[in-house]
């Protein structure tokens, strides 16, 4: 029997840690990821939850805090959101490569400068390539359930590696919503106590950190790109698992109103809510839109996506982060590089919208969908159309 | 070098790599030949060194083994040839001598 509570995603996320059983808690505040190691903090001094708190100081420090309990065996979360996961990133890269299956949530907020604590996924896309299961949530439900299946597959023997949860800053992170929290004995089903076989012990020692020469670095790092892929199955599981238990499924690409759809709308994160209610009214104008969440970035799922947009006749991306001087937005770039070799392909339209926390409102996503059936077919030159542009004049975008 | 059934890494293929490159045989570095990154190799002079082990203390990466007689050898499988106990010995007796090929 789970409880409807009325929970912050910040406080929902903490709430999963806490019921995850979590060993140790390392983390620095930053907004708009404050209010996560602010609840932990007081749920460990009210002797809720059991677990080191360490109070570092720095974002480096709370990488490097939880490289070493994960490095015993203990069940470790952190917590940041931009310029914080950015001063942690060379031990982001460790955590990985270690394959520690350590949790980290992300409030994502714009990176500086100029000075941004609102919401886009740049700091998201600076990690893109980290070798982290990196997943998106869209409300705060999915904030908590997230939080309990990135503990659930990330400890998984067939997958050892960390797990980042992407939250919206404040759109998530700050409001409060209604939401159910599961049993206790439900969520200990769910996410077993884990033994980690290579743990930091005198009686049977293990060397972490190792030097790697030019004879072996590539070896190592092919086994694990492998293994970050072969992971796909147990994700799959968890979630499967995950509604079993509570009753609510997820999946790496998920669809909305795709059936005979000809042109889906592709968002990641809380966006995807807003882009819903967007195909809801254009299709009650008789508009063929649909909506596809990408809720599993890394690994990418490129078999589910390929499978998702099948006869899908153009695709509107918006990307809440600029690969400045790239190809477009990163998330439309992605999926145009998994489309590549499709004989049969939508079009794929990169749009660049919400930084810095500028709203995209149902109008943005209404022209969106426009834009993309026009440019279907008619064409277009541009590698990726930003919104919102003051100066800019509609349908004036970025040439490659 | 004890290496009975020791695979150096550059002898195992990636797919009995051990889970994040994690290290399960303890002082398995000592195994890795690094004598061969030289340029030059430390030669002792017996007659005037006096045994003090200042070479053995200082050398960074413990390549000089003592003997049971009080003396201290070089040990060429892992010595880099940084010249540091050529450097701190207070007699002075030992030199770099320059590596040549056979």
């Amino acid at each position: 029997m789970s409880k409807r509570v009325v929970l912050e995603a910040s406080h929902a996320v903490a709430e999963a840690v806490k019921m995850a059983d979590v060993d140790v808690v390392a983390a620095y505040p930053i907004t708009p990821q404050t209010h996560i190691p602010e609840r932990l903090a007081e749920m460990v001094a009210d002797g809720e939850l059991d677990a080191a708190y360490i109070p570092v100081e720095s974002e480096h420090s709370a990488m490097s805090c939880v490289l070493g309990s994960a490095a015993v065996g203990a069940r470790s979360f952190t917590t940041t959101a931009a310029q914080g996961l950015e001063l942690m990133h060379e031990a982001v890269y460790i955590a990985s490569s270690h394959r520690y299956p350590i949790v980290m949530a992300i409030c994502n907020r714009a990176l500086s400068a100029p000075i941004s604590i609102w919401c886009d996924h740049s700091d998201a896309m600076s990690c893109r390539d980290v070798g982290w299961i990196s997943v998106f949530c869209q409300n705060n439900q999915e904030a908590f359930d997230m939080t309990a299946w990135a503990f659930r597959v990330g400890e998984d023997p067939e997958v050892m590696f960390p797990v980042m949860v992407n939250l919206d800053g404040f759109t998530l992170s700050h409001v409060t919503e209604p939401l159910l929290l599961p049993e206790q004995k439900d969520i200990d089903r769910y996410i077993p106590r884990y033994n980690y076989r290579l743990a930091l012990n005198p009686d049977n020692p293990t060397s972490h950190g190792g030097f790697g020469l030019p004879d072996v670095y590539t070896e190592v790092k092919y086994a694990q790109e492998v293994a970050l892929r072969n992971s796909m199955p147990v994700l799959e599981k968890g979630w499967k698992e995950f509604g079993d238990i509570f009753g609510r499924s997820y999946k790496a690409i998920e669809t909305y109103k795709a059936e005979g759809a000809e042109t889906l709308i592709v968002t990641m994160g809380s966006l995807g809510e807003t882009a819903k209610m967007v195909v809801d009214s254009m299709r009650e104008k008789g508009v063929a839109v649909g909506h596809l969440n990408i809720r599993l970035w890394r690994p990418f799922p490129f078999d589910a996506f390929r499978e998702a947009v099948k006869g899908i006749k153009s695709l509107a991306v918006l990307d809440r982060a600029i690969s400045f001087g790239g190809p477009g937005g990163p998330v439309a770039s992605e999926l145009k590089a998994a489309l590549y070799d499709c004989s049969d392909r939508p079009r794929v339209m990169s749009f660049v919208g919400g930084l810095g926390g500028r709203e995209v409102d149902t109008p943005v996503f209404e022209y969106m969908v426009n834009r993309t059936i026009e440019v279907t077919a008619s064409g277009s030159d541009l590698l990726f159309e930003p919104l919102e542009v003051r100066g800019l004049a509609q349908g004036s975008g970025v040439r490659g | 070098m004890a290496m009975k059934g020791y695979k150096l890494p550059n002898e195992v293929p990636w797919n009995d790599i051990e889970l994040g490159a994690i290290v399960t045989e303890p002082g398995s570095a000592s195994f890795k030949r690094t004598g061969d990154w030289r340029t030059e190799h430390p030669v002792v002079d017996k007659e005037s060194c006096i045994k003090c082990g200042m070479c053995w203390l200082h050398c960074p990466d413990a390549a000089i083994t003592p003997l049971d007689d009080g003396y201290f050898e070089p040990d060429l499988y892992h010595c880099k040839g940084c010249g540091i106990c050529a450097a701190i010995c207070p007699k002075h007796c030992i030199t770099m001598e320059q590596e040549v090929e056979q």
